[in-house]
């Protein structure tokens, strides 16, 4: 059967509702299949087993502060900009058990969370989306230290990407150079035309997951309309960012009177952080029994915005929110190049969509470069 | 606390409605575990044998707003050696503190049929305004996780671990979609302490703050954005004049936005 699948960097066509059947491979291939789904009046990711449970002909219209779904027309099955929801909520949990001590005798026993890591199948990322996740590889993998719960779920973790061809009214991820193209790794990428889906083999595995499905190799007609599809998407983002020497701009500007402006308006609340698709900040927690002969070191998020997240003997050390709000920002889009080699941000939007105030960091940049 | 003898705790009501004494009979799984670590020596809700003190660990649900209560309070402090005030009514005044902004007569004179049988204060005022307060424990009720916690480092001799994010953090951690960016809902969850699990926002129910103001919160951008959305001042006034109205934070915002 082999020589009948494609291989990778190869393009093929489906028709859409074959997609389900990549679905069942994933299925059988023992994936937990996570996707794009309705609820709660957004779209947000969750387990599904079919793909009627896509948000088929739904979108969504953001703005800073702002979302609001609605219906498109049409019966597309991507056609919508990234919601709430994170893949880092998958990859790296918001609260994970890390170990248990017991009193045992004189001493104390150890042990590890020996939980068997899920296998995902994450349905429909996005090139941000993909930027985001290759930009936590660096954080937990690739560095010094390797978090090895990250490592697991990243290493079983199956990408069937989508190329955008919606971006929303506050994304900016060609100006980050993250999209709307998939050009990280992935498994399967489609791009969603009319009628059917011309789909990029990504790796050997991801090929395998046709098995079942009808696919012919894509035609000049369907990779062109694809393309086009693509360099559309990327003319229509709902915003930009001037990346230009970023990190010189902020480190020039430390006292810039921006920060006590944007100060009056930020809510310290963290939602910023916690739907960035790239903030890793975490605490820990020891939660024991009434005698303090069992005990469980829980990772939680944690976020730069908190009041105890910088608190420190003798006081916090970013006493208020003009200082958080500038640590965030300054880490997110300047040191985290001297620190990872990349911007921490890859132009998804959510920050600005999510708060609740509506704060937007690219008009935050555009003050600041205004009147440096 | 590591003598021989077991703990003693007290549990002591001032004006509340018991929700946050109950929070301890509400820990079901955990309570015979609690009553194994302590010895219940005052909570008349639970024993109906009453200890004399003094207490280890003494529990004060509810408001002040008597004289009488003055004077019971500061016994009660006499009697403990760490004092917990528990709850939005013993930590900012609870719900009754609204008199705290008008005449408390026009309040008897209307809701009771015989005014002169009432003797009260004109304010409703936290515990800490009149004894010395050890530790507070937030919410409307109070989180049973959270006074467990409390017991347990008490009994260990380490601090307590309780948040210091807002409510939106726990949204965002169990996954709930923001009711105010995607529904347009006001909600205090920015503003106010987590520690309830998010469980309004999960019902598509704005936060009430009934864990009261986040430390360093910013509540009066988040009132103007309340108005942004449609709400007038009195509105955005009414929603931080809740259970936690008369803690200084919510206070001076529901002041704020009165005449807006």
């Amino acid at each position: 059967m082999a020589e009948n699948l494609p291989s990778p960097g190869e393009q093929v066509v489906i028709a859409k509702p074959a997609l389900q059947s990549v679905f069942k491979a994933l299925d059988s291939a023992g994936y937990t299949l996570i996707a794009p789904v309705l609820r709660n009046e957004a779209i947000i990711y969750d387990e599904v087993s079919s793909v009627d449970e896509l948000p088929i002909g739904w979108t969504a219209e953001t703005g800073p502060g702002h979302y609001r779904l609605e219906q498109r027309g049409d019966e597309s099955f991507f056609g919508f900009p990234a919601g709430p929801s994170t893949w880092k909520g998958y990859l790296y949990p918001s609260r994970l058990k890390l170990f248990s001590v017991s009193k045992n005798g004189g001493g104390y026993q150890t042990v590890p969370n020996q939980d068997v890591s899920p296998s995902y199948a994450f349905i429909g990322v996005r090139a941000c989306e993909l930027a985001a996740i290759a930009i936590q590889d660096r954080v937990f993998i690739e560095g010094p230290f390797q978090d090895p719960h990250y490592e697991a779920r990243r290493e079983k973790a199956f990408i069937l990407a989508v190329n955008c061809t919606e971006p929303g009214e506050t994304c900016f991820c060609a100006s980050m150079g993250a999209g709307p193209r998939c050009t990280q790794a992935f498994d399967l990428a489609l791009t969603e035309l009319r009628d059917a889906f011309v789909i990029e083999i990504g790796s050997p595995l991801g090929a395998r997951m046709l098995l079942d499905v009808e696919w012919s190799f894509a035609g000049a007609l369907e990779l062109g309309r694809a393309d086009q599809k693509i360099t559309d998407a990327e003319n229509q983002m709902g915003r930009t960012l001037d990346t230009s020497d970023l990190p010189g701009l902020l480190y020039d500007n430390l006292e810039h009177p921006r920060w006590d402006d944007v100060a009056e308006r930020c809510l310290s609340c963290t939602n910023c952080t916690l739907v960035c698709p790239t903030c890793f900040c975490s605490d820990m927690k020891d939660i024991s029994d009434l005698t303090g002969a069992n005990t469980e070191r829980v990772r939680v998020w944690d976020s730069c915005f908190n009041p105890d997240f910088s608190y420190v003997h003798g006081g916090h050390l970013r006493p208020n929110i003009r200082a958080r709000y500038r640590q965030w920002l300054t880490h997110k889009l300047a040191s985290w190049i001297d620190q990872f080699g990349t911007s921490g941000c890859v132009g998804c939007g959510r920050c600005i969509t999510w708060c609740p105030v509506g704060i937007d960091l690219t008009e935050e940049i555009a003050a600041i470069r205004d009147e440096a | 606390m590591s003598t021989a003898a077991k703990p003693r705790l007290a549990v002591y009501k001032f004006a509340s409605c018991d929700g946050c004494q109950l929070s301890l009979l509400d820990c079901e799984d955990e309570l015979l575990a609690v009553a194994g670590a302590v010895e219940i020596a005052y909570f008349v809700e639970a024993r109906r044998q009453t200890l004399a003190g003094p207490y280890d660990i003494t529990l004060v649900e509810g408001s002040v707003t008597t004289e009488e209560e003055i004077e019971r309070i500061k016994e009660v402090r006499r009697q403990s050696r760490f004092l917990v005030a528990i709850g939005a009514c013993a930590t900012a005044g609870g719900i009754q503190s609204l008199r705290n902004w008008i005449d408390v007569n026009d309040y008897v004179n209307t809701v009771y049929a015989t005014p002169e049988y009432i003797d009260t204060l004109a304010t409703s005022k936290p515990i800490s305004d009149y004894v010395e307060v050890d530790f507070e424990l937030r919410g409307c009720p109070i989180s049973k996780y959270q006074l467990l916690e409390l017991v347990t480092s008490l009994l260990i001799g380490r601090l307590p671990h309780l948040p210091s994010h807002s409510v939106c953090q726990e949204c965002k951690a169990r996954g709930t979609v923001c009711v105010t960016v995607a529904q347009g809902i006001p909600c205090l969850g920015p503003v106010t302490l987590g520690g309830c699990w998010a469980i309004c926002p999960a019902f598509n129910r704005g936060c009430y703050g009934c864990f009261g103001p986040v430390e360093d919160g910013n509540p009066i951008a988040l009132g103007e954005q309340f108005m942004a959305l449609g709400q007038t001042g009195a509105q955005v006034s009414r929603a931080f004049r809740g259970f936690n109205g008369y803690a200084p934070v919510f206070r001076q915002a529901s002041e704020y936005f009165e005449d807006k």
